[in-house]
């Protein structure tokens, strides 16, 4: 890259920055001006971009205030890549350090459910899996089996009522969030992302089953946080929307 | 967990998922895409930036320094100290000092 280059990829993004040397119009003048445009184009454009990628942010924060956050966000983390569809990855963490905002504690975790929820929209299918093989393997077998899911299948940890935050701001008439806990699990059934609640308990399962441990396994760490674990709500969901890709016996 | 009431609770938890399953009509998956469409709002793109459902660009707003959240649906939303006894980092204090200019 040349000293041009270099000057002028830092110029776009930092609006104290000189107009780099040596711009010129079709006349030989100096291009300050039109240089000052296109700094201002890349800017908006990728602030543009952010409001796409997170909707509920937005929403949340009102356009103002987010523009203003947005502005910050993309002279720190300009894209790293041409694929636009993922960016915004550095937000959940520059959130957790922006200041102004640390009073809504909640805001990193409804940025890193937005992010999930576009990369499970963009993952990849997975074969169709029929759930009656669960139901024709001896229990003992079950039990010593693994479960494979979905690449659409993503889960966000939180302390906070993450769905029912993203569900008031995305549903008409949903409910106010309730102060409890509520962990993220998102499936694909076929197109659209869905997140749903998840308990401690649940979380853990998950967990287990990402982890590939046994269905043993994953129950015993289930139960570990709540001794009246019942895996039939999940395992109805996960089957429901096609959330599990193959399920794998032990070897004989 | 004893072994017993493991399998016993995996069992019937598979047993019990695959009934429900098979009470489910058969266009339940078809019936999940809408919802998830109903639920994303008008403005709302699930792709992301960069495609084709994105809006095109619109002029610079000129923001003054920044203010206080009270715009979004964030103020609306109150939320203690979590229910799992998790603290909530931070004062007011605190926050005011370290406003970007």
């Amino acid at each position: 890259m040349t000293k041009l280059h270099s000057q002028f990829r830092a110029a776009l993004l930092d609006p104290e920055a000189p107009t780099p040397t040596g711009l010129r119009d079709g006349q030989g003048r100096p291009a300050a001006k039109r240089f000052d445009v296109y700094r201002n184009n890349v800017t908006v454009a990728l602030i543009e971009a952010l409001r796409t990628a997170f909707p509920v942010l937005h929403k949340l924060l009102g356009t103002q205030n987010f523009d203003q956050l947005a502005r910050l966000f993309v002279r720190a983390h300009p894209p790293e890549t041409p694929l636009m569809m993922h960016y915004g990855g550095a937000m959940p963490a520059f959130l957790e350090g922006f200041a102004p905002l640390s009073h809504i504690a909640y805001l990193p975790d409804v940025s890193r459910l937005e992010l999930a929820l576009r990369r499970s929209y963009h993952a990849a299918d997975a074969p169709a899996f029929d759930p009656a093989r669960l139901g024709v393997v001896t229990t003992d077998v079950l039990m010593a089996s693994t479960l494979t899911l979905a690449p659409a299948v993503e889960l966000v940890r939180s302390p906070w009522p993450l769905v029912e935050i993203w569900r008031y701001n995305t549903a008409k008439g949903a409910d106010k969030p309730r102060s409890v806990p509520q962990s993220a699990l998102i499936t694909r059934t076929e197109f659209d992302p869905v997140p749903h609640a998840l308990d401690a308990a649940q979380v853990a399962w998950i967990t287990q089953i990402r982890a590939g441990a046994t269905l043993a396994a994953a129950q015993d760490a289930a139960s570990a946080h709540d001794p009246d674990f019942d895996l039939t709500p999940l395992l109805s969901l996960l089957i429901q929307t096609n959330a599990i890709a193959d399920l794998t016996t032990p070897k004989e | 967990m004893s072994n017993t009431m493991k399998s016993v609770a995996i069992a019937g938890a598979v047993a019990a998922a695959l009934a429900a399953q098979s009470t489910t009509p058969a266009q339940a998956a078809g019936k999940e895409k809408c919802y998830g469409v109903s639920l994303a709002g008008e403005n709302d793109c699930a792709a992301g930036p960069g495609t084709t459902c994105a809006g095109t660009s619109v002029t610079d707003y000129q923001g003054n320094a920044w203010t206080l959240v009270d715009a979004g649906t964030c103020a609306e939303i109150e939320l203690p100290a979590m229910a799992d006894g998790t603290a909530r980092t931070g004062s007011l204090e605190e926050l005011n000092r370290d406003l970007p200019a």
